[in-house]
Parts: structure tokens; sequence; C-alpha cells
């Protein structure tokens, strides 16, 4: 009983402990968040920093609540944020199945692996102005952008996952006389489907950078857009504007494709 | 007519440096029902026979015969049974032991109701919506028997299914498959290096020599032993007396 008593204190110690801990990593953080800001505007406001340049938080909430009152933010947000997505969905689709198609055929793998690994090296976004070109200059092309820097990293990922399935899960299909397709219905896929969702995640970020490249290029409309425009007429409230709306959108985008890998992994696989 | 026949199995691998062979003049039958044993030192191609009689590699020469015709992979002539279970991770109990049935598209109500009886029969209750890594090493290789079992092949291969396994456990399931083995009256080939386990188990032992794989010689175990369960085997005097002579004779087959 008595010991019952003292493990019970213990473990009571132990909890109040980690909530300790826990406290004092949110304040932190939170403490860097506001300090960095309160400096920002500080600095802003006594001319330490240019403030042409470098803007203030204060400027930029002012033009936040003013470009979200007209409803411009919203309509270029959209624009980027569907461009993303799409980009990173034909990204990894792509990717995957250009794998699969990798593993159906090793002549095939081994004859395109020098060009994937060229293609891996090469950056994607200088491909920009032929897509453009290509496309023309609408929402296709960006897309094309978006899906374009994910595709060939996804490939080499998912295909190097699917090559270190462990072959005697394949033994025991071969014994039941499973075809090459069922082999990888059922063992290929489904082992491999753990890198294919952490790939998404990658994904999430390459798609970003293609997405905001193309819009520079096609200058038309979305944050990219918007960013480009703020250069050239020297509104950099406006480019920060855009780049925090980024960082809070890219990291959404991340948290959400970690939930649905949550979701999707949580059974029984490793 | 033997139920199975091997003819002048010879197997050589290739590589750039090397061509390796692995077996060499292999001639066996074994007789329906019959529960056949192959012991032999590590690299003496115990497994890549086994390979070969279920059809899985193509011997460079010879020939398999099952009741006088080729193994064909997609009736399901043959079980087979991993030195590990194999489940899959990513699948319940149940589908995990339908899979067989379901790859070559036979399953039904009545095959899947035969196939969970089995399943209850090999003393594992109320576990088909678990996943595998829920259950313990010997159950997982009783799941997997039974996934085996679950097309009804006509003989099965065990490639060492209990050396994976803590002794008391491996004890206890050599009985449970001897069991269910002659219940079903099912033709078996075990490929072990532990000779009691050989001993246990089978009626016939076939002792293999490296490097080529070749049939050193052939030990039929006494009936005495052969009509006992694998556990009672073990405690029968015969039992010493041919694990005696089978040491030996595997002394004499290890290099200097």
């Amino acid at each position: 009983m008595n010991q019952n008593n003292e493990v019970k204190l213990l473990h009571e110690h132990y909890l109040k402990e980690l909530k300790r801990e826990k406290r004092l990593v949110r304040f932190s953080q939170l403490l860097i968040f506001i300090l960095f800001f309160a400096c920002w505007e500080t600095a802003s406001k006594n001319q330490w920093i240019d403030p042409l340049l470098f803007s203030s938080p204060s400027s930029i909430w002012n033009l936040f609540i003013s470009k979200s009152l007209d409803g411009s933010l919203a309509a270029n947000l959209s624009i980027t944020l569907s461009e993303t997505v799409l980009g990173f969905i034909i990204g990894t689709l792509l990717g995957t199945c250009l794998a699969a198609l990798l593993w159906w055929s090793p002549i095939l793998s081994k004859v395109l692996d020098p060009y994937l690994v060229i293609l891996n090296a090469m950056p994607k976004v200088a491909l920009g102005p032929i897509l453009i070109v290509a496309l023309g200059p609408n929402m296709a092309s960006i897309v094309a952008m978006g899906t374009l820097v994910s595709v060939i990293i996804t490939t080499i990922v998912v295909y190097t996952s699917f090559k270190e399935v462990d072959p005697n899960f394949i033994k025991v299909l071969q014994t039941f006389g499973a075809t090459r397709r069922q082999c990888f219905k059922e063992a290929i896929l489904p082992a491999s489907f753990p890198t294919i969702i952490s790939t998404l995640k990658v994904n999430v970020g390459l798609s970003w950078v293609g997405v905001i490249v193309g819009e520079f290029l096609v200058s038309a409309k979305g944050l990219g857009y918007m960013i480009i425009y703020g250069f050239q007429v020297f509104d950099f409230t406006l480019v920060l504007l855009s780049l925090l709306v980024i960082a809070v959108f890219a990291t959404l985008m991340y948290q959400l494709v970690e939930l649905l890998e949550k979701k999707l992994v949580k059974n029984g696989s490793r | 007519m033997d139920f199975l026949t091997l003819k002048g199995i010879q197997h050589t691998y290739f590589t750039v440096s090397s061509a390796t062979t692995a077996l060499k003049d292999i001639s066996l039958e074994v007789k329906e029902g019959e529960f056949v044993s192959f012991l032999g030192p590590s690299g003496c191609g115990k497994t890549t026979l086994l390979s070969i009689i279920a059809g899985l590699i193509q011997p460079t020469n010879g020939k398999v015969l099952l009741e006088n015709k080729p193994v064909n992979r997609a009736e399901n002539d043959i079980g087979y049974m991993l030195q590990q279970d194999y489940l899959f991770p990513w699948k319940t109990i149940e589908e995990n032991i339908l899979l067989g049935l379901k790859i070559n598209r036979s399953l039904d109500d009545h095959k899947r109701e035969q196939t969970l009886s089995l399943l209850r029969q090999m003393g594992l209750q109320n576990v088909e919506a678990d996943y595998p890594k829920q259950l313990s090493g010997g159950m997982r290789q009783r799941v997997a028997l039974v996934r085996t079992l679950a097309t009804e092949p006509k003989l099965l291969m065990l490639d060492e299914p209990f050396s994976a396994l803590d002794f008391q456990t491996k004890l206890k399931l050599e009985d449970l498959v001897s069991n269910t083995l002659k219940r079903f009256n099912k033709t078996a080939i075990l490929v072990t290096h532990d000779i009691g386990e050989a001993i246990a188990m089978s009626d016939r032992i076939i002792l293999f020599s490296a490097s080529p794989g070749t049939i050193h010689k052939s030990f039929p175990v006494p009936s005495e032993l052969k009509k006992r369960p694998p556990f009672a085997a073990r405690n029968h005097p015969l039992f010493n007396d041919l694990f005696n002579l089978i040491w030996k004779e595997l002394e004499s087959l290890e290099p200097e």
C-alpha cells in the first residue's frame, strides 16, 4: 500500500516535470516571436534599419487589412494555393506511376538511370521560359512548373523504396502463383506507402518553389506576382506581406499532410 | 507411381566472376503422405532445391514431376513456408490467411469459413481482426501455416520454419504441424539443420553434402518413432541411436 502510494507520487512528480518543460518551450517560442516583431517595429520606427527596404510589422498589418478588404489578397492567394496543391498532387502521382513503370521493367530502369540522375541534378526552374512559351502564360504552365520540380525526385525516392521491399514477400506471393501485377498490388505498393506519404511532405515545399517562380515569370496573378510587382514598384511592404502569407500557408499545408500521414499509416504497418 | 519425382537435377548459379554449381545429380522419389527431411550443412543447396521443386527457379538440368506432371504454380500444387512468417504487416490476420485464395481467385464463403475454422483449430481465437505485430512469434508462425494450408496444396514445403522461434515454442509447434499434416494426409518436405527436429518429425531423412550439393545418404526413421508425435519421439530410446548415427555421418562430411 505504502509502496503504491510512493509510485503514484513519483508518477505525479514526473507528469508535473513534463508539463513544466512543455510550458517552458511554448513560452520561449512565443517570446522569440514577440521579440522578433517588436525589435523589427522599433528598429524601423527609429530608422535604425531602412523602413523603405525592411518595412515594419505595423505597415505590413495595415496593408494586410486593406488588401483583405478589397479582396485582392484572397484572390491571389486562392490562385497560388490551387496551383500549388495541383502541382504537388500531380507531381506525386506522376512520380509514383513512373516509379511503377521502372519497377515493372528492370531493363527500362537500367536504360533510364543516367537520364534520371541528370534530370534530378538539373535546376528545373531553368526550364520555366520554355514552359511558358510552350503552354502559354497561364495557369497550366505554372502548374507544370510546380509538378516538374517534384516529379523526378519522387520517382527516384519511390522507386528506391519499391526495390527495397523484402523479396520474401514476393516469394510468398509467387508460391501462390501471383502475377507481377498482383505482386505489385499486394506487396510492393502497400509496403512503400509510408515512403510515398513522406515524399508528399517534401513535395509540398518543392511545389511552392516551382509555383512561385512560375508566377514570377508569368507575372499575371498570385502571390508570386505580388512579390515581383512589389519589387518592381519598390513596395517592399507588399513583398514582405506576400512572404509572410506564403510562410503561413506552406506551414498549414505541411501540417495537413502530416495529419494525413498519421491517419493513413497508423494501421498495422510499421 | 511416385507422388513426387526429381530426375537428375543440376543447378548452377552464374555471376560475373564465377559459375557455382549449387546442386548436382539430385534424383529422388517421395510417396504421397510421406514426410521427408533435408538435412545438411549450410550452403548445400537445400533452399535452392526447394525453390526448384516449387517451380520458383528453373533448374539448369533435370526435371521435377508432381503426379507425373510438371509443377504448375497457378494451380497451387505447392505450399511454401519460410523461415520467418512473412505475414504482411499492413493486412489483418484474416486478410493474411485468405491471401492465397484471393490471389488465385478461388475465394468464396465456403473456403473463407473453412480457413477461419482452421485458424481456430490452431488455437487462435478472436485474432482475425488483429494485425500481425500484435501476435507473438509462435502465433504468427501458426497463422503462416494456416495461410499455406488454405489453398489446399498437394505438397507442403517447410524451409526451416521453426528456426526463428524459442525452443519451447518450437517443440509445441512441431507437434501441432506434425498432427495437422498427418490429419490432412499431406506430403511434406522439411529443410532443417537441426538433427533432432528431422528425426522427431519425419518418415525419412535425406542427408546432403555441400559444394556441390548432392545426396549423401538416406536414413529411414524407424516406425516406433514415426507413429509417435515429435515430442514423444524425442524421448524414445531409438531417437538417441539415430541421432548419434546421423551426427557421426555429418561429422565425416565436415571439411578437416
